[in-house]
Formats: structure tokens, C-alpha cells, sequence
């Protein structure tokens, strides 16, 4: 997995609550077998219209938003399905982190296998970089923000900073680019205890 | 203080803890591990990698449910890509020596119908699956929830899962079902109230007078949904109900072993004084059939009721949410429910698929015919349904009021397969989520229990079930 220390990127801001899985990656782009290229399909009933083309209306296809790598939503983003799909996609677009209020939990833990850091502010504090990413776009800018993740916090270059909370296993894991599994197999003896405990067969090898 | 009174997920829990490393998650072993062809091909493909191996192949079993076609099996599968999905969880069962009920195995359906019918589910266990769906599950009394495909091939690798104890959140609902009200009414109800994230980060219990009454297919219906209000699991204390569905199903214990499973399953209900994280208490009474008018499944409200004016809304969010929501359904606030004209009917998904919603959508339309506006399908959710609502004259019974009857699978629900809406088509549909573009790109989904979305079949519109005519 790709290690997370720090990111500076363009943020985009998708002003919408409740955004689903199904929303991030419709499903008709499951039925892959890989785990990469899904960017493509990111979003894509709002991204696209239907004669292909890119939709101008939406967010993520305004100037302002161009070479984003940090999405800024509303409350509950990523509920819905399981789909790993999801984090995939917009990984795979190039986002490396995602703020927001508050996120589903199975795409928040999804998130951590990926690359990519999911940090939840204050409903206030996402409000005000709404106001500040738009105010970038008015003035035909951009707006950057910087994901330190050894730190753990959130900052831009015009006095905005605050600190979020991660897992500090997961928070490992990202920093090293730990592979998850190959750390749980360290502890295949107390998993073997635990099936003669409960009186399982011993798997073998 | 009562210290050691503790809930059914704490004790399922403190059972299945492995180990807590320090400054590691603690690890969870896993009893069951379901595995279906959309979330798991990434998964076995990571393990080939690394030259890992399936820790309990046994404890595995497959099917393929979210691709196929409903049509004919004896056909080819037109979609060259899902049948590849299908096709790689074949090789993926054999290579690993995973139990798959493949298609053309009598016992294929989805997952979650296939879960308990087998008897694969039982009191106690812990059950993961690559679908938010899982806890369907919970309804046995087990800790079952959906995992990404990671965390699936974290499982397969090592029948376990890092995790965070969750919280619980006791929600009771006391006093009796009214007349003409089912499970999905109540859970669509409490999902209403709870909001879309209001169980986010905490597994529910579902418990009361309402919910023991329930048999064990409503339970399902109930703890199926509970990732709607943003719980990973719901679970309802295993009882006699519990134990009486389970005796005799394929892979449940038998005989003496069975008698012995029940008195561990008995102690598992949680301890009178149990102290749960949060509880909120519901009146069955205030319950009306429900009907969705939203693209969330919190935006429901009674067959009673008009479509909500977004105005009304006092949180922006909700206010945004409404008025997005109005706009794809094409709908305007101060419509009533029951003047809301309907294009397709679909009563099948995981949600209610098992007999006894076939039985109770049956029990409506016979001796009435589908509305000849309406497209109406009935998709059992597993090969077992199908032939017992054949083998009870069911089929009969859709296919003479104009119902098409199809072979098991997720079908309409999620639209990944031949059956899907058009653009702008108006559906009223059994399932679980009524997301936009979910059951095809543009089409509009209502959410109901069977019993409504039977008699909207039959007079193109929702009506109230309770002053339903049965004949
Ligand atoms: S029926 Fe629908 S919700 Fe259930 S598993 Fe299939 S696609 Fe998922």
C-alpha cells in the first residue's frame, strides 16, 4: 500500500449530504476484476452527460476543481453498499483524502486500505472551507490545503489549522504503508488457540 | 452496580476477541464468511499474490447472486462481463476449495436469503460478508456485518478481522403490529426517525413486544435494513422462534448436538440491567405502511401522507437533500402517496424475497389482475423459495394476475444484471435502497413491503393495504 506522510493538494468541494456508494461508482462499473482503473467511473451519472460528455455543471468538472487530490463534502459521505469500489475510484482519480463531517463507517475503514485518509471535522470547520474553496473559485483560483497525517492536522496557508483523530493503528499502517494482513499473520498462533479453545479443527499449515 | 450484566454483542463479542495487541486494533475471529461474485474477485486475486491460502475454506461458502440473470438459466449469459464475474468466482471456489452454490445448484439465491435457509446462520457467531446487507443475519442473534473487499481478503487469510468494539444502541419498539403494518413498515419507520447516519458506529439490538412477535423472516426483513440508518449490524436476541426455524436446516447441528447448540444459544440474550450505549423506545401503534418518496431511505413517510414540501425542512442539509430528491423523483411536495401513479412493481431483493413475503403479496392480488400500466415482477431470493411457492401454487397465482415469475437472484434491486428501469420509469419495489439511478439510471424508486407494492400492481397507484378488499 502506498505509505501517507503529509499531502498538499487542490481541494474540490462537493456541496451535497448523503452521498452513496452508488453515487461515487454506479454499479454498472463492478463487474470488473481489478482493482485499479475505476477513476474513469468516478461519479459518473453526475460527471457525464448523456451524450458522454463532461457535465459543466458538476463540481468536480469546474476549473476550480481541476487536479484535485482533496475532497471536501457534507455529512455522511460514502453510506450506502460495501463497495470497495468506492475508495478505489476515487483513489484512483487521485484524491488522498476526504473531509467531511461525518462518513459511513464501512467506507471510512475502507478508505485506510487504500491510500487514502478520511478525516472528519466540525460541521463548522467544514462550513468555512466550503466558504474558503469558494472563495478561491471566485477569484479564478485554486484552493490548497495540506493533510499532515504525523501530525494530524489539516491546514492551508491562510491561517486555517486543525488537528483530527485517527486510529493510532491505522494511522501506523498508512504512515508505514503497512500490508494489514501480513501483521495479522503474526498472530496465527493465537488465532490457532482461539479454534482449539473453542474446539475447531487444526487448520493445517 | 450491575458490572457483569452484559448485551448480546458484548457477549458475542468478549467470545470472539482473539487477541488485543497493544497499539493494535484487537482482532475478531470470524465464524462464517459469505462470498459473492461483485466483491470478492480483488480479494482471491491479493491472496494469489502474496501465495496465501483460504484459512478455513469450510467456514466460506459462495454464491453468485448480484450479476445473474433472472431469465431462463438454461440460457448463456448475454453480459460477456458478468459472466467473467461469475466465471472467476467458479475458478476462485476451486482453486481455494470454497462451497459454491453455483447457478445451477438448487440451493443458488442471494446471500442473504441462502444464509439462514441452509442453516449456514446460527445464534452466536460472528458472519462477515463483501455487502453492507450482511445484517440480514443479525435477525438469528448474530453479530454480522459488511466488510469491504480488504477486510475480505483480511478474512480469507486469517478468519479474522481488525476491529473497533462498536457501540449499542438498543432500540425498542413495544405494544402490538397493527393490522395491515409489516417489519418493513416498522424498520422503514425507525429508519425515518433515526436518519440515514443516526446508527453510524453503533450496532443495533432490536428489542420489545412488537419485535418478539415478529417470525423469523420479519426479523430478517427488520435487521436487513439497518445499515439504511448507518449501522454496520442488527441483531434480535435468538428465542424460541429462533431455534424452531433453525432445527432441521442443512448445516445446522442435529439431533443431541442440536439440543446442545440450543442451551449455549439460550444464554445469549442480553442480561436483565444490561446497560446499552443508547436506547430509543417506539410505539408499534404510531406506525402506518410506509412509502418512500425520497432517494434516501430515511425520506419515507406514511401511505396516509402527502410528499413533504422541502420548505418545511429546517436543517439546510435535509432542506437541499428534499429538493434534490423531489427533483429527481419528479414529484412536488403536497402530492398525496396514494395519487403517486406507478410504471413497475418489483417484489423480490434480500430485504423480502422469502416465502413469507411471496405468501403475503400472493394473498393480496388473488383474484385480481396487475393494472395494464404496470410491468409487475416477483423474484424469489433462492432456489428453495421458488419451489416452495410453486410447489404451494404461488407462481400460479402472480403469473394469472399478470406477475412475471423469475428465477432467483438480486435482480431489479440493484439493476447489475437484465433487470433495471429506464430513464424516469416510477417503481415501487420491496428492496432496501432507493439511491439515485439504483434500479437503473434515471428510474425512480418507492420502497414498500410486499402487501403494498402487490396492491399498487394492481391499481397503478399506491393505496392503503388496510382497506384493501381481500378476495
Ligand atoms: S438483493 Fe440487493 S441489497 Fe440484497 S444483496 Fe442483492 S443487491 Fe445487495
Amino acid at each position: 500500500m502506498q505509505p501517507f506522510t503529509t499531502h498538499t493538494g487542490i481541494v474540490a468541494a462537493l456541496d451535497r449530504a448523503n452521498v452513496d456508494t452508488d453515487q461515487i461508482i454506479p454499479k454498472q462499473f463492478l463487474k470488473r476484476i481489478e482493482r485499479t482503473g475505476f477513476g474513469q467511473f468516478l461519479f459518473f451519472d453526475w460527471r457525464f452527460l448523456a451524450d458522454g460528455g463532461p457535465n459543466p455543471e458538476f463540481e468536480l468538472n469546474k476549473p476550480a476543481a481541476a487536479d484535485a487530490s482533496v475532497l471536501l463534502a457534507r455529512r455522511n459521505f460514502g453510506c450506502g453498499s460495501s463497495r470497495e469500489h468506492a475508495p478505489w475510484a476515487l483513489a484512483d482519480y487521485g484524491f488522498r483524502a476526504v473531509i467531511a463531517p461525518t462518513f459511513a463507517d464501512i467506507f471510512f475503514n475502507n478508505c485506510f486500505q487504500n491510500g487514502m485518509v478520511p478525516i472528519r471535522l466540525d460541521e463548522a470547520d467544514v462550513e468555512e472551507l466550503f466558504r474558503r474553496t469558494a472563495a478561491a473559485a471566485a477569484a479564478g483560483g485554486q484552493y490548497r490545503m495540506t493533510v499532515d497525517l504525523r501530525a494530524c492536522t489539516v491546514s492551508d496557508d491562510a491561517g486555517f489549522s486543525r488537528s483530527f483523530t485517527v486510529d493510532p493503528f491505522r494511522r501506523q499502517c498508512l504512515l508505514e504503508g503497512l500490508d494489514d494482513i501480513g501483521l495479522s499473520l503474526r498472530h496465527t498462533a493465537e488465532i490457532a488457540a482461539w479454534e482449539a479453545a473453542h474446539g475447531l479443527p487444526a487448520v493445517s499449515g | 452496580m450491575p458490572t457483569t450484566a452484559r448485551t448480546l454483542l458484548d457477549k458475542i463479542w468478549d467470545d470472539h476477541v482473539v487477541c488485543s495487541p497493544a497499539g493494535e486494533l484487537p482482532l475478531l475471529y470470524i465464524d462464517r464468511h459469505l462470498v459473492h461474485e461483485v466483491t470478492s474477485p480483488q480479494a482471491f486475486e491479493g491472496l494469489r499474490l502474496a501465495g496465501r491460502k483460504v484459512r478455513r475454506p469450510e467456514a466460506t461458502f459462495a454464491t453468485p447472486d448480484h450479476n445473474v440473470p433472472t431469465s431462463d438459466r438454461r440460457l448463456p449469459i448475454a453480459d460477456p462481463v458478468s459472466k467473467q464475474q461469475i466465471d472467476t468466482l467458479r475458478a476462485n471456489c476451486r482453486e481455494f476449495g470454497v462451497r459454491l452454490f453455483d447457478l445451477d445448484d438448487a440451493d443458488q439465491g442471494i446471500v442473504h436469503v441462502i444464509g439462514p435457509e441452509l442453516g449456514i446462520t446460527q445464534p452466536g457467531m460472528t458472519i462477515v460478508c463483501g455487502d453492507s446487507h450482511t445484517a440480514t443475519h443479525g435477525a438469528l442473534g448474530s453479530l454480522a456485518f459488511g466488510i469491504g473487499t480488504s477486510e475480505v481478503e483480511h478474512v480469507l487469510a486469517t478468519q479474522t478481522l481488525r476491529q473497533a468494539k462498536p457501540k449499542s444502541l438498543e432500540l425498542r419498539v413495544e405494544g402490538r403490529l397493527p393490522s395491515g403494518v409489516t417489519a418493513k413498515d416498522i424498520v422503514l419507520y425507525l429508519i425515518g426517525r433515526l436518519s440515514t447516519e443516526g446508527g453510524v458506529g453503533h450496532v443495533i439490538e432490536y428489542t420489545g413486544a412488537c419485535i418478539r412477535s415478529l417470525g423469523m423472516e420479519q426479523r430478517m426483513t427488520v435487521c436487513n435494513m439497518s445499515i439504511e440508518a448507518g449501522a454496520r449490524a442488527g441483531m434480535i436476541a435468538p428465542d424460541a422462534v429462533t431455534f424452531d426455524y433453525l432445527r432441521g436446516r442443512d448445516l445446522a447441528p442435529k439431533g443431541a448436538a442440536f439440543e446442545a447448540a440450543v442451551a449455549r444459544w439460550e444464554k445469549l440474550p442480553s442480561d436483565p440491567g444490561a446497560v446499552y450505549d443508547r436506547v430509543e423506545i417506539f410505539q408499534a401503534a404510531d406506525v402506518v405502511p410506509q412509502v418512500t418518496w425520497g432517494t434516501n431511505p430515511a425520506q419515507v413517510t406514511g401511505v396516509d401522507a402527502t410528499v413533504p414540501d422541502p420548505g418545511r425542512f429546517t436543517d439546510p442539509n435535509d432542506r437541499s437533500s428534499a429538493e434534490r430528491a423531489l427533483e429527481y423523483m419528479g414529484l412536488a411536495g403536497g402530492t398525496r402517496i396514494v395519487d403517486i401513479p406507478l410504471d413497475r412493481v418489483f417484489i423480490g431483493s434480500c430485504t423480502n424475497s422469502r416465502i413469507e413475503d411471496l405468501r403475503a403479496a400472493a394473498s393480496v392480488i388473488r383474484g385480481y389482475r396487475v393494472a395494464a400500466t404496470v410491468r409487475a415482477m416477483v423474484v424469489p431470493g433462492s432456489g428453495r423459495v421458488k419451489r416452495q411457492a410453486e410447489a404451494e401454487g404461488l407462481d400460479r397465482v402472480f403469473r394469472e394476475a399478470g406477475f412475471d415469475w423469475r428465477e432467483a437472484g438480486c435482480s431489479m434491486c440493484l439493476g447489475m444484471n437484465p433487470d433495471t428501469l429506464a430513464p424516469q420509469e416510477r417503481c415501487a419495489s420491496t428492496s432496501n435502497r432507493n439511491f439515485e439511478g439504483r434500479q437503473g439510471k434515471g428510474g425512480r424508486t418507492h420502497l414498500v413491503s410486499p402487501a403494498m407494492a402487490a396492491a399498487a400492481a394492481v391499481r397503478g397507484h399506491f393505496v392503503d393495504i388496510r382497506d384493501w378488499q381481500f378476495k
